[in-house]
């Protein structure tokens, strides 16, 4: 849905009204319809990695506040949250039965014609989370943060070079 | 071990398995996650795996799939059968895909196309391990995306030796972060072929993760990893803290004189897989067989 509505903008045309000024969920739910429309299954948080090539324009363009996604983004979206007024949420990967609880009514679906996983499902929430705030407004990364600390771990880590049953 | 004396068809039988490896996380795993539970001392990491295993309990409660990412299934026939298996297991996979339900995950690689069957050219994906005993086993392992793009594969130089694996095991998880849902299971091939190498990667997976490796050298090699790992600082999500691995699990083959394959195959806590033994007396359902 990132590609589609960007798309869509740079060309000039309409684009679902909710988009702007919204919270994103990086999320490719299990969606089932029922007599009273749909209803979500299972919606935990994907890799929002995969997004790091649009959401800079993505959060400029649409004046995204807030993005709920797993792992992390690179340094350019997070130097976009921060010119834009926008924070990163880390909801906890593979908790999709609790996370869908949040999620308390599906008011909608937009591009239907990009499979279940990539459609643009839109929602109301009710106690959705826990999330944590990973990347601030100020573009400060836990994830980089958690990175830097790990490098040097490895450095000392990785430093017995045994040549276990090598020359014997 | 439930036992279950109907005669069933093996499309049901997939039915039931993916439905099982789906809802319900084995053992091992469940009581690694809260062995880690109960060491991890940081607020963030400790709120990550309270929330992992209240999602577990409920995804079992109510019998749905504990990620909405159900993966690609990854299917193991083991034992006695005939070629029309694979269409039975086919058939088994777009009956769960509506039944359970599963996500369609399946889409052509160039067009993107999603087929909404979890089918199509290639898949379902099934590995054929033709043996003499008296039934027939099948093992699925549905994997999800996050953890299986996060796969690297090296073929080293056999003058890095075991410390060249062991750096590209460590480097491979540590680049991964927090994107294969870590706390993960780290799944080692290393030798063979690099096609094989990449099978026995994922193989790993398979085996429980409470379960001693007969191989005395990838014992060791495995607990010397898993407390590298657990230093690094890594923890679940990424997010920090002790917790990076639930378990390492090495598979070896012999490999030409002048390679050194390595490949890592990670799979995220949520390492879903059951197994069904169908025989004379009925079939039976477990989540932990070695392969």
């Amino acid at each position: 849905m990132h590609i589609r509505a960007l798309e869509l903008a740079r060309e000039g045309k309409e684009v679902p009204e909710e988009i702007k000024g919204a919270a994103i969920f990086h999320c490719g739910p299990i969606m089932r319809k029922t007599e009273n429309g749909w209803t979500v299954v299972a919606a935990g948080p994907t890799t929002s990695a995969r997004m790091n090539k649009l959401e800079a324009e993505f959060i400029q363009r649409f004046g995204i506040r807030a993005v709920i996604g797993k792992g992390g983004m690179s340094p350019e979206v997070a130097q976009a949250m921060k010119e834009n007024g926008c924070v990163y949420l880390a909801a906890t990967g593979g908790a999709a039965i609790s996370l869908a609880e949040g999620l308390a009514r599906c008011t909608g679906v937009e591009w239907e014609d990009l499979g279940m996983a990539e459609a643009m499902w839109k929602f109301q929430t009710q106690r959705f989370g826990p999330l944590i705030v990973a990347i601030d407004a100020e573009g400060n990364s836990l994830y980089q943060k958690v990175n830097e600390s790990l490098k040097r771990r490895i450095a000392c880590g990785i430093r017995l070079p045994r040549p276990a049953g090598r020359g014997r | 071990m439930t036992t279950i004396k109907l005669p069933e068809t093996v499309d049901q039988v997939v039915v039931n398995l993916l439905r099982l490896a789906n809802t319900k996380l084995p053992m091992d795993i469940g009581w690694a996650l809260e062995a880690a539970a109960g060491w991890e001392t940081g607020e963030i990491a400790s709120t990550q795996l309270g929330a992992i295993m209240e999602n577990v309990k409920k995804a079992e409660h109510l019998g749905f799939p504990m990620c909405q990412d159900t993966g690609i299934p990854v299917f193991y026939v083991r034992g006695r059968f005939d070629s029309s298996i694979g269409k039975q297991i086919a058939e088994g996979v777009r009956r769960a895909t509506e039944e359970i339900p599963l996500r369609p995950n399946t889409v052509d690689p160039i067009t993107r196309e999603n087929q909404g069957s979890n089918l199509g050219p290639g898949m379902p994906i099934i590995h054929y391990i033709p043996t003499d005993d008296p039934f027939t086993e099948i093992t699925v392992l549905p994997k999800g995306a996050g953890s299986e793009n996060m796969t690297r594969l090296a073929m080293l130089n056999p003058a890095d030796g075991l410390e060249g694996v062991k750096r590209f095991v460590i480097d491979s998880v540590l680049n991964a972060g927090g994107r294969p849902c870590p706390p993960s299971i780290v799944g080692v091939g290393i030798g063979g072929t690099s096609d094989i190498c990449a099978a026995m990667a994922k193989e790993a997976l398979l085996v429980p993760i409470d379960e001693e490796n007969p191989d005395k050298t990838l014992a060791s090699l495995e607990e010397e990893l898993f407390m590298k790992l657990n230093e690094s600082g890594l923890g679940p999500m990424g997010l920090g803290g002790q917790t990076t691995v639930l378990g390492v699990r090495i598979k070896k083959a012999c490999c030409h004189t002048a390679s050194l394959p390595v490949c890592v195959n990670i799979g995220c806590w949520a390492t879903r897989r059951a197994s069904a033994r169908i025989s004379e007396d009925g079939v039976k359902y477990a989540q932990g067989v070695k392969f």
